[in-house]
């Protein structure tokens, strides 16, 4: 077990290596000429105006909240999924009621228009 | 012989008598063999994407009745070597005022992302990196990471377009993730493990054919996910730019395609591995090398069809995408999830061909009702006709009947 998990860790590692490397590698070949004009951001050809970082459009943050809703009911399901084999008919009806409550759930969002792209 | 059979065992044996020979103690030999396999295992992933690209322009053009590369090499087999060496002596622009550490991270997150999935595939019965036992929520985790390294790259470019953008982005992939991770609760159903590799020991049966209508719509999420066409929002050029990615340049915006054709890779690995067996066929526990052949066969099914896809079908509109998600994808799979549930729960002790014909039935039953319901979606919002009711106009024949003039 211990295993698994230093070999996931290793190779987490080396999986980030691997492209820093190739971009350090890259940033010795390349050539570094930076002049204003070049470092401007783009924008249609004018100064961007006022803050990069905006706030925008609040239809994100309530996608948001109905995805951590299902991911959350998604991590309670998985538990179920590995022990379904040995679990008895009452045990899967009652996952059934659990997903059914979630579905109204669901209707409720899609009936308030909260999945709507505005 | 023996090499032939299961070369993946025998050279990682002879390594550790090696390595034991040079009298270090177990856990250096372990830590070492670790490290060159995961080294050997990730670069080769990445060498892979060069030929990945030659392959994918090559479909493509063929699609679009061109020759696609043609001029390095044979059939342009080193056009990808060529554009790599390119790329790398480009200059990497960084734009006034962007965060220099989510701006240089993110590319390197994209790819590592895709990357850490390889350590829990299982490509024979001997070779994978590790058969981890939370693997498929281990997959579903790196999804994550990846679009964690797509708000950064529109977060620390201090530009308005890639912010924009980046917000599309992440609103597409976490909706996404929703049916994503729904459908991916079948397979660990069925085999009773989320490890990889015991998920392919236990499929006697492939998968497809117990649960078709979830392997579709893994298959339509997973090419969400990897934002490719009829999917490609998270880089709209005709809208947003470029996408996210609109103040990289150099090996940095290279990384952020390496990453995209890996993932496309790494999803039909994994659609092969859930839902066509993995490296399952004939002889392939007696001789682990074949299963890497059937593997392959199985993954450039999938990956053919992707690029496919990608050649053939115009993109989405961002507010249909979310709506096929939304109302269509999530209610369709929870409620398979739960009809797929029952009642193979009450076949659960028939021999195989009666469970996949129960289950085949099901699907076939759901895919008609959803038509239905499809078709009076389609009837109620369908658009008011753009002919125009006839008119009185002026004709030969009419005028003709009129008086005549004299």
């Amino acid at each position: 077990m211990l295993n698994d998990w230093s070999y996931v860790a290793i190779f987490t590692v080396i999986s980030m290596f691997l492209p820093a490397a190739a971009i350090a590698i890259a940033s010795f070949l390349a050539p570094k000429k930076p002049n204003p004009i070049k470092n401007s951001i783009y924008e249609c050809g004018v100064e961007t105006v006022g803050a990069t970082w905006v706030q925008f459009k609040v239809q994100y943050y309530i996608y948001t909240l109905v995805f951590l809703l299902f991911d959350v009911e998604i991590i309670f399901l998985y538990p179920w999924a590995v022990a379904y084999n040995q679990l008895p008919l009452f045990a899967v009806v009652e996952v059934i009621i659990f997903i059914l409550i979630l579905l109204g759930g669901l209707l409720y969002a899609w009936r308030k228009g909260a999945l709507e792209w505005v | 012989m023996d090499f032939l059979r299961d070369p993946y065992t025998f050279v990682a044996n002879r390594f550790q008598e090696f390595l034991t020979g040079l009298g270090l103690a177990p856990e250096w030999v372990l830590f070492i063999s670790f490290l060159t396999g995961a080294f050997i295992l990730a670069t080769s992933a990445m060498l892979l994407v060069t030929m990945l690209i030659w392959i994918e322009r090559k479909i493509v053009a063929r699609v679009q009745d061109r020759f696609g590369p043609n001029r390095v090499g044979p059939w342009g087999i080193f056009q990808s070597f060529a554009d790599l060496i390119k790329i790398f002596t480009k200059e990497m622009i960084t734009p006034t005022g962007s965060d220099w550490l989510p701006y240089n991270l993110a590319p390197v997150l994209a790819v590592s992302a895709v990357l850490t999935v390889w350590a829990v595939l299982p490509f024979t019965v001997t070779f994978y990196g590790v058969n981890l036992s939370v693997g498929v929520l281990f997959v579903i985790a790196l999804g994550a990471v990846g679009e964690m390294g797509i708000i950064l790259a529109g977060w620390g470019s201090n530009n308005k377009y890639a912010l924009l953008a980046a917000f599309r982005a992440i609103a597409q992939l976490i909706s996404y993730g929703v049916p994503l991770a729904i459908t991916m609760l079948i397979p660990v159903m069925f085999s009773g493990s989320m490890a990889l590799n015991d998920i392919v020991l236990a499929q006697d049966v492939w998968y497809i054919f117990l649960a078709p209508l979830v392997a579709l719509i893994f298959f339509v999420t997973n090419l969400a996910e990897i934002g490719r066409a009829p999917f490609d929002l998270v880089e709209a050029e005709s809208e947003l730019v470029s996408g996210f990615n609109v103040e990289y340049s150099g090996l940095k915006f290279g990384m952020f395609y390496v990453a995209e054709f890996l993932h496309a890779l790494t999803v039909s690995l994994i659609f092969a591995t859930l839902f066509l067996g993995g490296w399952r066929g004939p002889g392939a526990v007696e001789y682990p090398v074949l299963g890497i052949v059937y593997y392959t066969l199985k993954t450039s099914l999938v990956y053919f069809l992707i690029i496919l896809l990608r050649a053939s079908l115009p993109r989405f509109r961002i507010d249909q995408m979310m709506a096929i998600n939304w109302k269509l994808l999530i209610p369709l799979s929870l409620s398979l999830l739960m009809l797929t549930a029952l009642v193979y729960r009450l076949v659960f002790t028939q021999p195989h061909i009666v469970r996949v014909l129960v289950l085949l039935a099901v699907n076939g039953i759901v895919f008609g009702v959803l038509n239905l319901i499809l078709a009076r979606v389609e009837k109620r919002n369908s658009r008011r006709p753009l002919v125009a009711e006839p008119r009185p106009v002026a004709r030969a024949e009419s005028i003709s009947s009129n008086t005549p003039v004299e």
